[in-house]
């Protein structure tokens, strides 16, 4: 199983494979709302979507290291970044929907919206915070930085992903439907968790980042 | 007048209008214009039909496309003052497949993919408590109680969506006078079908089931409450709450409890099944009002479903969804931020 993975991992094609594969909801929702497919009401529809797609690309992005490290497959560490990248590119689609859709790009509006409301208000933090880290994502920024500074910037995507989570959950609340976000806690909890082995110092003590 | 419209000037505290609030003069030219027009009876016909709502209603009535998916249900055009509203109407494809129905699951795509398990024959409703005539009511009693009318009523649901349905039914207040409420029920409560074997949400904690909502009686006692047994003059789908449900159309949505088996007269405030969910978000009234937000979004505006555009701007939702001059009296002296 390991071995399949790593040859197919191995071929020059997996990188653009993968990305054309982070691309197709994108796809998707442009064909849908071009061609009337995205149900009664379109809108709501692409807002949810794309939030959906932010936060499951932001799961496949924290999955990288532990599966890397667990499996054995240094392979996986250069497609790290463009997960990351596309989880940045869906959370900009989302806001931009909101914006646009929802708000009409009414800024006074949204402004109040961001304020008043605590589910906007941390959604909107998730966003700001993962601005810094697409920014500094190519190798030059890394040098720029120093390696231990980058380090602990990029270490912010822990509070987007508790961020994110709650944003997810608090939009859910008043409609007790929590299926779904317990689904993405659990598993955005388990990541995190990965990450303080060392940390807490119960986790087998054979895996090194 | 919305007070973020005006800014207050510092030297005499007079209220001036922010500019972007006055009419441009392009505007009011073609206003003047429209008004020409207007005069001149080049919108000679439109004012015809405006002569006469009836034929307004008449004709929107025709235009409700039977979508013959169902056994026809049909019924006169209502007298009942705001019960015709000349919008466009939602179309049935969306009113049918688009829905809030938890008892079915919780997107609304579950209860078009899942309803058909619904049983509604034999079907019959209970009534309970502070009547003189308690007992039980079949389908079939029930469908005769009073004679049908079709109502086109605005729908607003508490998600910021809007539709326009026209559902079939007569008021509530005919069936309550029949059983012959008690001088202390002072408020009807309405219990709705909870079958885990055939209703596969309700095996879900989503919600304590059974769904129960409730009115004050003069809200019940209101000619545009609706006891509706079909829409687009047929019967209800299921989906939409068959084989009977209510329609509240100042209220929003949820409020208009489906597929009902169960009518209670009482004295005390009954906690409809949102209020006990979740009360901080959902009230007892819970009456569609732009002025009062719910915590985690604006009801100030809302899309229409299958007519706004995807990237159509919002339109202004109004106070009772349109329906203040009907209703507005029954809550004069209430202060609905309070009472939502």
């Amino acid at each position: 199983m390991v071995v399949v993975l790593r040859s197919a991992l191995r071929r020059r094609s997996a990188k653009p494979a993968l990305w054309l594969l982070c691309l197709l909801p994108f796809v998707w929702l442009v064909w849908g709302a071009t061609h009337d497919a995205l149900g009664a009401n379109p809108a709501e529809y692409v807002i949810r979507a794309t939030g959906d797609w932010t936060l499951r690309l932001l799961c496949v992005t924290l999955a990288v290291t532990p599966l890397r490290v667990m499996l054995g497959l240094p392979e996986l560490a250069k497609l790290r970044r463009m997960f990351g990248l596309f989880t940045y590119f869906y959370v900009v689609l989302h806001l931009l929907c909101y914006s646009w859709l929802d708000m009409g790009f009414e800024w006074s509006e949204m402004a109040i919206d961001i304020a008043k409301r605590p589910f906007i208000l941390v959604g909107f933090s998730a966003f700001v915070l993962l601005t810094p880290l697409a920014l500094t994502s190519f190798n030059r920024a890394i040098r720029w930085l120093g390696a231990k500074r980058w380090q602990w910037l990029h270490r912010l995507v822990y509070v987007v992903a508790v961020l994110a989570v709650l944003h997810f959950f608090w939009m859910r609340a008043g409609k007790s439907n929590f299926a779904e976000v317990f689904v993405y806690a659990s598993l955005l909890g388990l990541l995190l968790l990965f990450r303080l082995r060392g940390v807490v110092g119960f986790w087998s003590s054979g895996f090194t980042r | 007048m919305p007070r973020h419209l005006f800014r207050r000037d510092s030297d005499s505290g007079f209220l001036h209008p922010v500019s972007s609030e006055i009419t441009t003069q392009s505007m009011y030219v073609q206003r003047r214009d429209w008004l020409k027009q207007m005069a001149t009876g080049a919108a000679g016909l439109s004012l015809a039909a405006w002569a006469s709502r009836d034929a307004l209603a008449q004709a929107q009535s025709e235009a409700v496309a039977h979508p013959g998916k169902l056994a026809p249900l049909t019924g006169a055009i209502s007298r009942v003052n705001g019960a015709n509203t000349i919008e466009k109407i939602t179309t049935y494809a969306d009113a049918s497949s688009y829905n809030n129905f938890y008892e079915f699951g919780t997107d609304k795509s579950d209860p078009a993919k899942y309803a058909h398990t619904l049983q509604t024959k034999p079907w019959s409703v209970e009534i309970e408590g502070l009547v003189k005539k308690p007992g039980r009511i079949d389908l079939e009693a029930l469908l005769k109680v009073s004679p049908m009318e079709e109502r086109i009523y605005r729908l607003r649901c508490v998600e910021g969506w809007s539709m326009v349905i026209p559902w079939v039914g007569y008021s509530l207040a005919e069936l309550i006078k029949r059983v012959e409420p008690l001088g202390s029920a002072k408020y009807v409560e309405f219990i709705t079908q909870a079958d885990p074997k055939t209703m596969p949400g309700v095996r879900s904690r989503v919600l304590d089931w059974p769904y129960v909502e409730g009115l004050r009686m003069d809200e019940a006692m209101h000619p545009l409450t609706l006891l509706s047994f079909g829409m687009y003059g047929e019967l209800l789908p299921n989906q939409n709450g068959a084989p009977v449900r209510l329609v509240v159309p100042w209220k929003y949505g949820f409020k208009s409890a489906k597929s009902l088996v169960k009518i209670r007269f009482v004295e005390k405030q009954p906690i409809n099944s949102w209020g006990r969910s979740a009360p901080q978000e959902y009230g007892f009234y819970s009456n569609v009002n732009p002025n009062v937000d719910h915590p985690r979004w604006s009801q100030a505006s809302e899309r229409r479903i299958g007519e706004d555009g995807l990237f159509a701007k919002k339109r202004k939702t109004l106070m009772f969804n349109g329906y203040e001059a009907q209703v507005g009296q029954l809550y004069a002296s209430m202060d609905l931020k309070k009472l939502y």
